[in-house]
């Protein structure tokens, strides 16, 4: 019956291994908890769901999902409604390096299209595709709120600031190198 | 133009060390305890008299949203949440204070959490502020070891906690009930109002949401007194702003500046002037993509202030100031901004869910020039019959830009159909 609730057609379909949080994620936990009321702790959701995104190297698989909810107590349809509904949260793998482009007006104005098309010849990636070697994942965003610093580029927690084609194009070659 | 003693934010540039000791030198933290010792009435009504409007987008008087909190003996907890969800595009103030002014905000938080009679406060921070997440908690573990925060705040007797709470990428999250909603760990989607948080907020108790930038200027304003900051500005407009000058200048940046500057003045000045000289300006949004974008005729005269921006139908919103000069293709320019209202609609009310993508959808085959002028209307008709019909002003801000394309930008729209 379970399955039947997952019908975002992103998921992946295979049953992936249960989850389980590590040792040092693991105790992390009661730290979170506590930050919010007694009997809120549904409110621990999102700090959860990044901890276990990042233990799973950039995703977050349904059985991720699931741990969290059993932890939290909350049903699990609402796991996957509010994994589904934020944009952070990836429900497929990523490459090691998730390059995100930001496309809204500000960045726009500043050449941000020609970077995003850049990015595409030299990765020979289209958007929300991943190289074959699993390194470099490539989106679109919507505004980071960097404005005054466009064109921006979000790769993994780092904002590149104020980025011309060439400076982009020398920084996937350093990542793609180490 | 605002005089180097007024100024409040010294290291928005991020020149000097943003840690407490730091940030102590700069006058933060300091006698806060004399300050508290003042009373809630008293930092209320010095922020009522200091006329300080939020500094979110809405422009509501914060001293008068404070005011609303229920009266009397504490029943329930109550909550003061600090709103750093940034995501208006051409807006990117809050940043900078959470990288470089920490310590303003987190001081401001306890002022307003006293004034308003919360003990707990959460920061709600947009998720990819990775970097900016860690310097807040850095710098609220800091003020936790100096004794600022946590029971006995700053030696005043009243208890605070203040928490970081990371958003997860939707812009709609920054409406201050979407946000609520976020943060008691749903989608985040706008709850009708009334009640209003002040009544019914944060798990269903009285609840204040404010914008980082109005509260990190309460401690000075609390220091210099109302009168000073009501001084700076024009009257209705009082004090100082953060501008974010970004697009077409020769120098982006953020600026600190009085309000009621002129938008020229401000270009100028501050942004290096608009690439290639004033004459090659097309258009600015004056106040992040929400608000309508004004013609070069416009800006030449027009005041950066919630009032006389509002006489020229458009706002001051965020102060995100985004320039184009004449290389821009407005009609695209305006259409991104559709797309991202498309992306970040919640998909509650249906006038925006499926307006934004026909706004979004029409705007782009106009700019390819396909279609006719009855299109045109069309489209505007479209923004009349979203605008006004959701729950929160997501659905206003999206039909607002193409509104004020339609309005002074018509005429290029047609010559595309023309297909000149």
């Amino acid at each position: 019956m379970k399955k039947k609730l997952v019908l975002k057609k992103d998921l992946p379909t295979e049953k992936s291994t249960p989850f389980i949080f590590s040792p040092e994620n693991e105790a992390k936990i009661p730290e979170l908890l506590k930050r919010y009321p007694e009997g809120r702790q549904a409110s621990a959701i999102l700090p959860l769901f990044y901890l276990a995104q990042r233990q799973c190297g950039g995703w977050l698989p349904p059985s991720a999902i699931e741990k969290v909810t059993e932890i939290l107590r909350v049903p699990v349809i609402r796991g996957y409604e509010v994994a589904t509904f934020y944009t952070l949260f990836n429900l497929k793998p990523v490459g090691t390096y998730h390059v995100q482009v930001c496309g809204t007006t500000p960045c726009m104005l500043r050449g941000s299209e020609a970077l995003l098309s850049a990015c595409k010849r030299h990765l020979n990636i289209e958007c929300g595709e991943t190289t074959k070697n699993g390194a470099f994942t490539l989106n679109e965003v919507e505004c980071l709120s960097a404005c005054v610093n466009a064109p921006v580029v979000q790769i993994n927690d780092t904002y590149y600031e104020d980025l011309t084609e060439e400076a982009l194009i020398k920084l996937l070659e350093g990542l793609a190198s180490c | 133009m605002l005089r180097e003693s007024d100024r409040i934010f010294t290291n928005l540039y991020g020149t000097e060390d943003w840690r407490l000791k730091a940030a102590q030198s700069r006058g933060d933290w300091d006698k806060t305890k004399d300050l508290l010792a003042k009373g809630q009435a008293w930092i209320t009504q010095e922020v009522m008299t200091s006329g300080l409007k939020g500094r979110g987008g809405a422009g509501f008087p914060t001293g008068k949203k404070w005011s609303f909190m229920p009266k009397g003996e504490e029943v329930t907890p109550r909550y003061l949440i600090i709103n750093a969800d940034e995501s208006e595009p051409g807006t990117c103030k809050d940043r900078d204070i959470l990288r470089y002014e920490p310590h303003k905000l987190i001081e401001g938080a306890l002022l307003a959490g006293f004034a308003i009679g919360a003990h707990v406060g959460y920061i709600y921070i947009r998720g990819e502020f990775y970097q900016e997440a860690e310097h807040l908690e850095a710098a609220i573990a800091e003020a936790y070891k100096a004794g600022l925060l946590g029971k006995n705040a700053a030696n005043s007797g009243w208890s605070f906690d203040l928490y970081v709470h990371r958003g997860a990428g939707a812009y709609i999250c920054g409406e201050e009930t979407a946000l609520l909603e976020s943060l008691e760990g749903r989608k985040g989607m706008p709850r009708l109002k009334p009640p209003f948080p002040a009544i019914v907020g944060l798990y269903g108790c009285p609840t204040i949401v404010n914008n980082v930038e109005t509260l990190a200027v309460v401690p000075t304003i609390l220091r210099r007194g109302g009168s000073w900051f009501a001084s700076i500005g024009t009257p209705d407009n009082a004090g100082t702003k953060i501008f974010c000058l970004s697009g077409h200048v020769n120098k982006p940046c953020n600026v600190e500046e009085a309000l009621g500057i002129p938008m020229k003045e401000l270009i100028e000045k501050h942004g290096g002037g608009v690439r290639g000289g004033w004459d090659n300006l097309l258009a600015v949004i004056p106040g992040g993509s929400s608000v309508s974008l004004l013609p070069k005729e416009i800006c030449e005269t027009v005041l950066m202030d919630f009032t006389s921006l509002a006489k020229v139908k458009s706002a001051l919103g965020t102060a995100g100031v985004i320039v184009m000069d004449k290389s821009t293709d407005v009609v695209r320019a305006i259409a991104r901004l559709s797309k991202f209202y498309m992306h970040e609609s919640c998909g509650q009310c249906t006038p925006c869910r499926e307006g934004t993508g026909w706004m979004w959808r029409m705007l782009m085959r106009l700019a390819e020039g396909e279609g006719t002028s009855k299109d045109i209307d069309q489209l505007e008709e479209v923004t009349h019959q979203v605008e006004g019909h959701t729950i929160c002003a997501l659905g206003d801000a999206a039909a607002w830009p193409v509104q004020g394309l339609i309005r002074h930008f018509r005429p290029e729209l047609e010559r595309r159909l023309r297909r000149e």
